[in-house]
């Protein structure tokens, strides 16, 4: 393999990674500010020891997101300096904000929430995690539009002297119509992800027959919330993912087609069907057996259900014709992988209406007040707390690379936008390093989540936790 | 003046701020086996936790200034960030792998109640502060002194270019420096032994590094100064020495103010020498990136002053904010001493 496969490897393997633990972040960052306000508002010991319960739990997967994403920053320079160089009058503005902005905020706003347990006053205390919900919010609005410009590039000018692209109009680059739906889309299936968190392991503590009697009610109201957020959350995701279809259809025409696999353009009348599951030859150019839904894919693309849908093939030809005369453009196929394209869009959808259905299922059980111990629930558990995180995943994998062969669609291609002078020996190092690392960081991680969701929410002792009320010199209630 | 020479200062004050701040609880972590060593005095688990609680709601918030000199160099000069981070590839591999385990040690050593556990923890974090503070002195070094650069910016040196002798003297440098500025904050912020101890090994650590580090700033400007720079040096020197004898006379708030100034100097000294260049090649100086060459357009300057100008004041109110929150000294009658893992969970001061 050479430099340029094993960078985007890496690229494509810490990301993901880091993704891991973002939307868990951002969703869960909300969900334990509603807890905490809701026993500051009702002084149900409930709230406060499921607060501090999942607060906790919150702490141990905040590392992670932390520690994987200062290498993300890092990345850009070191991979793909090339890149760098070209777009970074535009993309690393974005970036600088969201430190700016955001970073500073969830960072110090988080270490006096761990800290200030009985050191700062109780409002203020509470007030702190919904400035680590915003600052996550923040975060990602400003992430998203620098890779929104990389997925439909806007307020730019190709400057042919300097030889890369100069910024002319910063508003329009905020508020990229790619942009705008993908960071609701993005934000409300971090929610969900959040939600299905909570809602897997405050199921598991219903189900579980050791877990006692009168700890029950404060789990099932527990899982409630989770579940409502998964689902609010997942309607959320639908209706912007709906809406996020047609703008792609428009601005990237070549991955819709590639999310259906569709290599002939269908004309306007005819309405493209969406398949829902394919059996295709092993090369993918043909199709064996297939379950579809007539007309869908011209509704999802075009919002009727005869629009007209471009094919892969013309497409294909025609950006042949369109960019081949520039060296950073120049490609002989511009087609993205298209089993992989087409897999990723259904799972991304599947596993999300999987969730949402297990979580309608416990809403309802938990509504009705029904027993919960049977394995169903277990599995169940298990299944909430992958399925929508795991769905994220191929969301962007999908979105990453339903984009390929582009790094900025239309400006530059992946090829030319990795470091010249990094060597393939130093990208694989770092490559399997990281690998190896995120490996055993992920086993840690998991023994950590597992170690205290046994543990179950802390007693409540009664004591105050307001400063005013306490002695001068407590010891931290909080430590590392 | 120039935006560009508006946000090479703005990226000189963002990298001082990383140092200064950071600096403290990497010399923090690399005292963990000298300060955090039990006796009878107090043992070595209530020791490393005083330790740990002195920076817990700070190092977060410190090593954001990173990420932002980081992003401010990407926005502001693409060129610089492309070259020097593709170039400095496998040290800055290294300061993210030592930046991650330490974040990590952290944050869970106190997690599972284990021996053998909390020990790996206990490295992480001496080596996550040891090697980034000595691979930023060697980066630092190699950046003011030129490396090889050809037409293309693109850095020609290889790895073992970068650790020459001047460099890893940098290295040692950074590392003297912020062990004396960790074991002052030390002396500030706790109470009991510890105090006395960092007090004492700050004034030891100190003077060995006031020593090296004139010599290697010597070296430095004698090849790139300028009558600017000079002075940034000397006044360095000056405040360090003065923050000793701070530290003799037993005030530790100036003493620490002493260090916090004399890194400040120390890094705006680097940059001094380093302008108008940003990287200056080794090869031709034909090839140097400067503030001029490696600048992103007005237009993407001018927004980023704006942001710049709005929004550092609200970080800096809010982190004072924390450090004003968090002022009391901490000593080992703040650690909740029942089992670590149990307290942690139950959260309750009562229990101890
Ligand atoms: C701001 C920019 C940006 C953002 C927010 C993301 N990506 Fe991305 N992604 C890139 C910028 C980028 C890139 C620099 O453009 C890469 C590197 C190599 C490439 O082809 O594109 C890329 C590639 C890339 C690949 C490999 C594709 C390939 O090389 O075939 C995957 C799987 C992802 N990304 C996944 C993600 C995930 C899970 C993200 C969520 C955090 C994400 N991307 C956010
Ligand atoms: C590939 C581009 C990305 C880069 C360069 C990047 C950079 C970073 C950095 C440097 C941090 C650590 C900040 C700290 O110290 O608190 C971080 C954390 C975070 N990032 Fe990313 N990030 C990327 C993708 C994303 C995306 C797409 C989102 C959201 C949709 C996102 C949301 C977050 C959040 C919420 C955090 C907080 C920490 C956590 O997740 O636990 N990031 N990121
Ligand atoms: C019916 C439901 C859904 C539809 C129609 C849908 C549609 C889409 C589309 C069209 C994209 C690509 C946007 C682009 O590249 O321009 C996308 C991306 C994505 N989807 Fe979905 N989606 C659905 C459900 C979900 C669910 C349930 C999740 C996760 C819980 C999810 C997470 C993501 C993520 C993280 C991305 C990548 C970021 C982005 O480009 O927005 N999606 N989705």
């Amino acid at each position: 393999m050479e430099a340029l496969e094993l960078a985007r490897w890496q690229f494509g393997i810490t990301t993901v990674y880091h993704y891991f633990f973002v939307p868990i972040t951002i969703g869960l960052s909300l969900l334990v500010a509603i807890l905490q306000t809701a026993w500051m508002r009702t002084r149900n010991p409930e709230w406060l020891r499921l607060a501090k319960f999942f607060g906790k739990l919150f702490t141990i997967n905040f590392a992670l997101g932390l520690v994987t994403g200062i290498v993300q920053e890092f990345q850009f320079g070191m991979n793909w300096s090339d890149y760098s160089r070209f777009v970074g009058d535009i993309f690393g503005a974005p970036l600088a904000i969201e430190a700016l902005l955001a970073f500073f905020l969830e960072s110090t706003f988080l270490g006096l929430w761990i800290f200030g347990w009985g050191r700062i006053p109780e409002k203020l205390h509470a007030a702190c995690m919904w400035v680590i919900h915003i600052g996550t919010v923040l975060s990602a609005y400003f992430i998203l539009a620098a890779n929104s410009f990389m997925q439909h590039p806007v307020g730019y000018f190709n400057n042919p002297e300097t030889g890369r692209a100069e910024l002319i109009d910063f508003w329009a680059v905020l508020t990229n119509p790619v942009q705008l739906v993908t960071f609701p889309h993005v934000l409300t299936a971090a929610w969900m992800t959040g939600g299905g968190f909570m809602l897997a392991i405050a199921l598991w503590h219903v189900w579980r027959s050791r877990t006692p009697k009168s700890e029950q009610p404060m789990y099932r109201k527990a899982a409630a919330i989770g579940a409502i957020a998964v689902l609010l959350g997942g309607l959320g995701t639908i209706v912007t993912g709906d809406i996020q279809g047609k703008i792609m259809t428009e601005v990237q025409p070549m991955k819709m087609a590639a999310a259906e696999g569709l290599y002939d353009s269908v004309p306007e009348g005819e309405g493209a069907p969406f398949s829902i599951i394919t059996v295709g030859t092993l090369d993918g150019t043909e199709e064996v057996w297939a379950v579809t839904v007539p007309k869908l894919l011209s509704y999802l693309s075009t919002g009727t259900f005869d629009g007209a849908v471009e094919g892969i093939n013309d497409l294909n030809a025609e950006y042949q014709l369109t960019y081949s005369g520039e060296e950073l453009t120049a490609m002989d196929d511009y087609r993205p992988i298209i089993p992989v394209t087409y897999w990723t869009f259904r799972l991304m959808m599947g596993f999300g209406f999987a969730a949402m259905v297990i979580a309608a299922l416990a809403l309802l059980w938990l509504w009705k007040g029904k027993e919960m111990n049977h394995r169903f629930w277990y599995w169940s558990a298990i299944g909430v707390m992958f399925l929508p995180l795991i769905a994220n995943s191929w969301g962007w994998i999908f979105t990453e690379m339903g984009r390929q062969p582009w790094l900025v669609f239309g400006l530059m291609t992946t090829q030319t936008g990795v470091s010249p002078g990094t060597t393939t020996a130093e990208v694989f190092t770092t490559m399997a390093l990281f690998t190896l690392l995120y490996g055993v960081l992920a086993v840690i991680e998991v023994g950590l989540i597992i170690k205290y969701t046994r543990e179950g929410a802390p007693e409540y002792d009664g004591e105050s936790l307001d400063p005013d009320d306490r002695a001068e010199d407590q010891p931290f209630v909080f430590t590392y | 003046m120039e935006l560009s020479t508006i946000w090479f200062i703005l990226i000189a004050v963002l990298w001082i701020g990383y140092f200064v701040l950071e600096g403290f609880d990497f010399g923090v972590g690399a005292l963990f086996p000298v300060l955090g060593r039990g006796d009878e005095k107090l043992d070595g688990e209530t020791r490393k936790r005083v330790m740990l609680s002195t920076i817990g709601p700070f190092w977060d918030g410190n090593e954001v200034w990173l990420i932002t000199a980081g992003g401010a160099m990407f926005a502001a000069f693409p060129h610089w960030y492309a070259t020097l981070f593709s170039g400095f590839y496998m040290p800055l591999f290294v300061i993210l792998v030592a930046l991650i385990v330490r974040a990590l040690g952290f944050d869970y050593r106190g997690k599972v109640d284990s021996d053998v556990w909390r020990r790996r923890w206990n490295w992480c974090i001496f080596l996550g502060s040891v090697v980034p503070s000595v691979l930023w002195g060697v980066a630092f070094t190699n950046i003011v002194m030129g490396v090889p650069i050809d037409a293309d910016m693109e850095y020609t040196g290889g790895f073992f270019n970068l650790l020459n002798p001047l460099a890893l003297l940098g290295g040692i440098v950074f590392l003297g420096v912020f062990v004396t500025h960790g074991a002052m904050f030390l002396a500030l912020k706790t109470d009991g032994p510890i105090r006395h101890e960092a007090r004492a090994l700050a004034v030891r650590v100190g003077g060995v590094s006031a020593v090296l580090a004139v010599v290697w700033l010597a070296a430095i400007h004698l090849d790139t100064g300028t009558a600017l720079s000079w002075s940034a040096a000397g006044l360095a020197a000056v405040a360090l020495l003065g923050s000793l004898a701070m530290a003799r006379k037993g005030s530790e708030g100036w003493a620490f103010t002493g260090t916090f100034v004399a890194i400040a100097l120390t890094v705006a000294s680097l940059f001094l020498a380093l302008f108008p260049d940003v990287m200056p090649s080794s090869t031709d100086p034909a090839f140097n990136l400067t503030v001029t060459n490696a600048a992103s357009t007005d237009y993407t300057l001018t927004i980023m002053t704006w942001v710049a100008v709005l929004f550092v004041p609200i970080v800096l109110l809010y982190t004072s904010f924390t450090y004003w929150t968090f002022r009391k000294r901490v000593s080992g009658h703040h650690i909740p001493q029942a089992d670590t893992a149990e307290d942690l969970s139950v959260g309750s001061p009562g229990q101890s």
